[in-house]
């Protein structure tokens, strides 16, 4: 029982291969290509899991910003450990980042000019986040303000919500 | 004196030590020099003849020669202020103080550290413009143009990541803009943003991969692309690009 026996027609398949057929050689160096490519997109992923921190040691995304009686009426409370201005109106309550839009410089509260600036590039802002002047490409993000069980205010700065939404106290 | 000197120096070429390390004699032919060159590590990329032409100032202004010295420089005193500075939160400020203040010669290698870092940005730039406008471009130097953006951009992420180390209010600022223009890419640019700093905000694991970045992985690729940079203006044919004008002159 040897290979020539049993494979009808031995020389004329090696002497003039089909299109399809490969060599073993060439066979063999594409299963090589094929493996080490995708041991390569695997390595990349993971090495990119590596990098990407699963635990982080910044400020938490949600806190409590005390008791509503704290913010008089028609007033913007800068929360420098948050960087979110507390505003209150007539209307109520609501929370606005204070992380300019434009680079990520902490803008600042100008009660004189009755706005919000940021010192780096210049932008400007209306107490409601609405861009008044500067760079900035977007108005800053009203974020989720709520009551807690207390009373005691609560922002959730991982929900971003619309200008218009307001907490009524 | 001289002559005793020259003796003991001949003699010196004479003993086991000296010949299992050069492994030929004295280069005193043509063709001994080259041997020399070629055998050696450190001059082998050199090419073995040098025209007197691409050595003068006006040949190059030894812009890149000045660019690589000052890379060397760089290393060194980079090396010795790596013996005193943490890369964490509230030691990598202190240190820099420290560096400033307190340690004998801090500041010496601090500011060499730092005007370095400033003339390396300035010579690189000339020395880009120089071979861009003397046509070095062209081929053959075409491959060896594109090494010279990469080092350049090396140099440019060399200063930036040493920018935030000091870990002062400037560096604070100076990486949260710039990685703020980092996420302004489409699609990735926010995750390109979290991997850099290793977070939301430029914090201390941010400072560790800038450190790290700063220290090992851009001057180690920096070291390789000069070493290729220097080999192919040898393989290349020399330093000066000659123009037609220029054979035609001299």
């Amino acid at each position: 029982m040897s290979d020539t026996k049993s494979t009808p027609a031995p020389d004329s398949a090696h002497a003039s291969p089909g299109p399809t057929e490969l060599s073993r050689r060439d066979f063999l160096s594409e299963v090589t290509m094929g493996a080490l490519g995708v041991a390569g997109l695997g390595g990349a992923a993971l090495t990119y899991q590596y990098f990407s921190p699963n635990v982080l040691f910044e400020p938490p995304m949600t806190f409590r910003a005390g008791n509503p009686d704290l913010y008089p009426e028609n007033s913007v409370t800068f929360l420098q450990d948050q960087l979110v201005y507390i505003v209150r109106t007539a209307a109520g309550f609501y929370a606005v980042s204070a992380v300019c839009t434009h680079l990520g410089c902490i803008t600042q509260w100008k009660p004189e000019a009755d706005m919000i600036a940021c010192p780096c590039h210049g932008s400007k802002f209306q107490p409601d986040g609405k861009v008044i002047a500067g760079p900035a490409p977007r108005p800053l993000p009203h974020y989720s303000i709520n009551l807690a069980a207390d009373g005691e205010l609560l922002v959730n700065k991982l929900e971003i919500i619309k200008p218009d939404q307001v907490l009524n106290v | 004196m001289a002559t005793t000197f020259h003796a003991a120096l001949e003699n010196l070429r004479t003993t086991r030590v000296w010949k299992s390390i050069f492994r030929r004699g004295p280069a005193i032919t043509n063709r001994t020099r080259s041997v020399a060159v070629f055998g050696n590590l450190f001059l082998h990329w050199l090419p073995v003849k040098v025209r007197e032409k691409s050595l003068r100032v006006r040949a190059a202004y030894y812009l890149g020669s000045l660019s690589f010295l000052l890379f060397l420089l760089l290393v060194i005193t980079g090396v010795l202020l790596m013996f005193y500075y943490h890369p964490a939160a509230p030691n990598a400020y202190r240190d820099m103080k420290d560096l400033r203040f307190v340690v004998s010669n801090g500041v010496f290698l601090r500011n060499m550290h730092r005007i370095a870092a400033h003339l390396m940005v300035l010579l690189v730039f000339c020395h880009m413009f120089h071979v861009f406008y003397r046509g070095g471009y062209k081929p053959p130097h075409e491959f060896n143009w594109v090494i010279g953006v990469v080092l350049l951009l090396i140099t440019l992420f060399l200063s930036y990541t040493g920018y935030l180390l000091p870990w002062d209010q400037l560096a604070f600022w100076a990486v949260t803009v710039g990685t703020n223009i980092v996420s302004a890419m489409p699609v990735i640019g926010s995750k390109v943003r979290f991997v850099a700093l290793g977070g939301n905000i430029v914090g201390e694991n941010a400072l560790l991969r800038f450190y790290v970045l700063h220290v090992v992985i851009l001057p180690l690729l920096a070291f390789l692309l000069i070493g290729v940079h220097f080999w192919r203006v040898q393989k290349d044919g020399g330093l000066t690009v000659r123009s037609k004008d220029d054979d035609g002159k001299n």
